[in-house]
């Protein structure tokens, strides 16, 4: 209850700075609308601003779904195998040193202009957090359930699996948080670059026909939506894996 | 299972540093030998040295079986450290040693192990809910559970309570009753009340103090315990 009352504060305390920036510096509506001004653009455009939310929230689903699952697998075989590690982690590191924006026309280019481009730009940008989380993660179990592991006579892989692997869970957890934050901005990028549908490109089409108010309604509900996704992500990590691992070992 | 000596002699370097010896240490076979000697004298490295785990440190000698078989797979080791994974209940901490080695999980003697340890109620349990003495019984099943001639104890004990650490003592004296206990502490008590032998362990070596008649787990306020334990530890206020 009083978390639920501590955000309604901070988020009255946003809008009513918001409101008197506008009414202060009196800007007009064309550069920043009031609080006021896009919530009733917000509701009266509901259907539209849904529509084109729906496709984000599926592009981003889509791309934090494949990049985690793909995170996981590498970061497992980087964990497995020191061959991987060797000759992968170092594309893998490369790969951060294009920077994500300039692949969005490539990606365009051959995945065109629907959705796939956008899930490939959503999974791309966190593929990095979520791999090297959980790969540091896998690369520090505690040591002592590793000697463990060998005096009771076990297999390397299945060490992996019944020690590593679970120890490391809070590692890629960690991961999916920063992706669940990251994997919207990808989409929206890469609805930028091209696309026909999707909230990022209903705040380019509001813009260039100076409907600032939907702009700034889309973006709202983009908040929304990348808020709620992180909450949700972070309620599953906290259910599923915390109290595990190094932090809680004693 | 018939329980086979230890003999172990050499030394054991990182880098250039020695960490002990030359020494030469002999547990007789399905007795308890108490490793006695100060923090930092080595004690815990021979014992990982005998487990197979002396990642980086270079031992030059031997370690041998009375039996002549290799002793890969014939030991047990329990720590100080309960080591037990967090996210598996008491049960499952128990017969982990099964599943790493792709068996089933041998769950009506794991329950059974429990209930020796006095933790029947206790089975469905995570770490978290179970107190430090408790989960030191749960690794001690655990160790039970993995059957094996030769049990290694690094401190096992030395985190608990005086009341429990007791009860620890009693407990394990009797379940690890038949095996060859290696049992390294820092502990003149624990030693005075365990050891079928008693080794004694300093920067000179390793020397054998003959403990009291009584079989082990002696009284620990029994005088003849009571005074061999102030011997031991005149002996290693004494060491260099």
């Amino acid at each position: 209850m009083s978390r639920a009352l501590r955000i309604a504060a901070v988020a009255a305390l946003g809008l009513l700075a918001w409101q008197a920036l506008v009414t202060l510096a009196g800007l007009p509506r064309f550069i920043l609308p009031g609080p006021g001004r896009v919530f009733s653009t917000l509701w009266t455009s509901r259907a539209l601003i849904a529509e084109h939310a729906l496709v984000t929230a599926t592009e981003v689903l889509a791309g934090l779904g494949l990049g985690a699952a793909l995170g996981f697998a590498s970061a497992i075989l980087f964990a497995a195998s020191p061959a991987a590690r060797t000759l992968l982690r170092p594309m893998l590191v490369f790969s951060q040193a294009v920077p994500v924006f300039a692949l969005a026309p490539i990606l365009t280019l051959w995945l065109g202009y629907g959705l796939w481009s956008k899930v490939a730009m959503a999974l791309l940008i966190i593929y990095f957090p979520v791999t090297s989380g959980f790969f540091d993660a896998l690369m520090r179990t505690p040591p002592g359930w590793l000697e463990l592991a060998r005096v009771m006579g076990a297999a390397p892989g299945r060490t992996l699996w019944r020690i590593r692997v679970p120890a490391a869970m809070p590692g890629f957890a960690s991961g999916l948080r920063l992706a669940a934050v990251y994997a919207p901005i990808g989409a929206i990028i890469g609805e930028w670059v091209g696309a026909s549908r999707g909230l990022g490109y209903l705040m380019l089409l509001a813009n260039g026909r100076a409907r600032i108010d939907l702009m700034f309604a889309a973006l709202v509900v983009l908040a929304l939506l990348t808020l709620l996704l992180h909450a949700g992500v972070d309620a599953a990590c906290r259910r599923l894996w915390d109290g595990r691992g190094p932090a809680s070992a004693r | 299972m018939t329980a086979p000596a230890l003999r172990v002699a050499g030394t054991a370097r990182i880098g250039g540093t020695t960490v002990f010896g030359p020494v030469v240490l002999e547990a007789p076979g399905g007795r308890w030998t108490c490793l006695l000697g100060p923090s930092g004298v080595g004690k815990s490295s021979l014992l990982r040295v005998i487990a197979g785990l002396g990642a980086g440190v270079a031992f030059a000698g031997e370690v041998a079986a009375g039996d002549g078989a290799p002793l890969d797979g014939r030991v047990a080791l329990m720590a100080q450290d309960d080591l037990l994974l967090p996210w598996l209940d008491a049960e499952a901490n128990v017969t982990l040693g099964a599943r790493l080695r792709g068996k089933a999980p041998p769950r009506a003697r794991a329950r059974h192990l429990l209930a020796q340890v006095g933790l029947a109620d206790h089975a469905g349990r995570r770490p978290h809910a179970l107190s430090g003495g408790q989960r030191q019984r749960v690794a001690l099943a655990r160790t039970l559970m993995e059957d094996r001639p030769v049990v290694l104890l690094d401190e096992p004990f030395s985190a608990l309570d005086a009341r429990s650490r007791a009860q620890m003592q009693d407990l394990s004296a009797g379940l690890l009753a038949g095996r060859t206990v290696l049992h390294v502490t820092h502990d003149a008590a624990e030693a005075a009340r365990l050891g079928d032998r008693v080794l004694l362990m300093t920067a000179a070596g390793i020397a054998p103090v003959d403990p009291p008649e009584a079989a082990p787990p002696r009284p620990f306020d029994a005088p003849e315990t009571l005074a061999f334990q102030g011997g031991l530890l005149r002996r290693l206020m004494e060491a260099r």
